[in-house]
């Protein structure tokens, strides 16, 4: 049994034209048995960036807590917002700091940069980035999210059709995987807003 | 062997508790209270390794009265869960962790709401309708799943306890003896008998 598979969830990130989506189910169980149907695994970091955490969850939360402060710190130094790049870079060395007792969390970081230009990636328990150009998986379904977005996924799609591709793909692929699942949110960014939808999932 | 059971009905937080004390095969005390008045409206359940247990949740105690005599304030359910989860966490990667789960019910008086906390011995917590610990969950989740309701009131409250109870004593190889029911509303807690 491994700690990232112990609360079981699932994180998807997506690039289309001027926007980004992310999405996450909202299981938090105890290996098999459903805990919470509401469980938060994506952290708003500024306006137009967000983290999403899968992953044991007590790490999610002290993650999700030690980033906040960090971004915060970040904006009051700075006098500006952290920009997605520089954010994955500050979780990536966060995670490393804590080289040989890691978090059991592997991240997700969504969002737009100042020229409005998507940005995504995931990384690894200890920080090893993986900058993508179309999608990012994590979490227990991370197989199954792959071959979705795989055969969903296309360049350039609009706010709408991104939320319905990473819909569909997050959907399909949790129903493969008994651990992630029983609702999931979706938070499409554009450079306007960002739009916020949960959606109805299979209960079972 | 040990179970805790509680749910959110309207108005209030229903809570129970098995009241064995066992070591190894043997029950030692069949009624200890696996509880902790937090502050008038918040109560503690633990349950887990025995000395971990009654040491972490008096730490809680008195911490959480500290800062209500501190600031002149009281701590809302989720802030002493807040506060909870971390001490747990932080102990999670220390030299010898606390194996202490938890749940925290409580009454927050100032939006006037119950709210129930599920936080386990790794420090995940969890704001949830109805939770259980132990094997006991294993019974009781299901019963809750299908009779519980938001707006449940206190009668209906007692029938639905007294099922997961009754279950727990059809199903379950151990024999819980007896249950402490306690509720945290507006009044505060107060312990009460089905």
């Amino acid at each position: 049994m491994s700690a990232l598979e112990y609360n079981g969830g699932a994180i998807v990130a997506m690039a289309g034209k001027n926007c980004v989506a992310i999405a996450a189910d909202k299981r938090l169980g105890v290996q098999l048995m459903t805990v919470s149907m509401d469980f938060q695994k994506i952290f708003q970091a500024t306006d137009k960036s967000f983290i999403g955490l899968p992953g044991l969850a007590t790490d999610v939360q002290t993650l999700s807590e030690l980033f906040r402060f960090k971004t915060n710190m970040y904006k009051l130094r700075e006098e500006r917002e952290i920009e997605p790049r520089t954010l994955a870079h500050m979780v990536s060395s966060t995670l490393y700091e804590r080289r040989f007792s890691y978090y059991f969390a592997e991240p997700v970081i969504a969002g737009l940069d100042k020229n409005n230009q998507p940005f995504i990636c995931s990384m690894d328990l200890i920080g090893c980035i993986n900058f993508a150009k179309d999608f990012v998986v994590s979490g227990t379904s991370s197989r199954s999210l792959y071959g979705m977005c795989e055969s969903l996924w296309e360049p350039d799609l609009e706010p709408e059709d991104l939320f319905e591709t990473i819909s569909q793909s997050l959907l399909n692929a949790v129903d493969r995987d008994c651990l992630a699942g029983w609702g999931a949110v979706v938070h499409v960014i554009t450079p306007e807003r960002v739009i916020t939808r949960h959606l109805k999932t299979r209960m079972d | 062997m040990e179970c805790l059971i509680g749910f959110v009905g309207n108005g209030f937080v229903l809570t129970a508790t098995d009241t064995s004390a066992a070591r190894s095969i043997t029950v030692m005390k069949s009624n200890e209270d696996k509880s902790r008045d937090l502050n008038k409206h918040i109560m503690l359940l633990y349950c887990g390794e025995p000395g971990d247990t009654v040491h972490f949740a008096e730490y809680i105690q008195r911490n959480v009265k500290l800062y209500g005599i501190v600031n002149g304030i009281e701590l809302t359910p989720k802030a002493a869960a807040t506060f909870t989860r971390r001490q747990l966490a932080n102990s999670l990667r220390s030299r010898k962790p606390y194996a202490v789960n938890l749940l925290i019910a409580g009454h927050d008086t100032t939006k006037s709401t119950p709210h129930l906390y599920w936080i386990d011995y790794l420090g995940t917590s969890v704001e949830v309708p109805f939770s259980a610990h132990g094997y006991g969950a294993y019974y009781c989740l299901s019963l809750l799943d299908r009779y519980h309701r938001p707006d449940i009131n206190l009668e209906e409250a007692k029938v639905l306890i007294r099922k997961c109870i009754d279950e727990l004593k059809t199903r379950f190889i151990i024999n819980l003896s007896d249950f402490k029911i306690k509720i945290t509303d507006k009044d505060g807690i107060r312990e009460i008998t089905i």
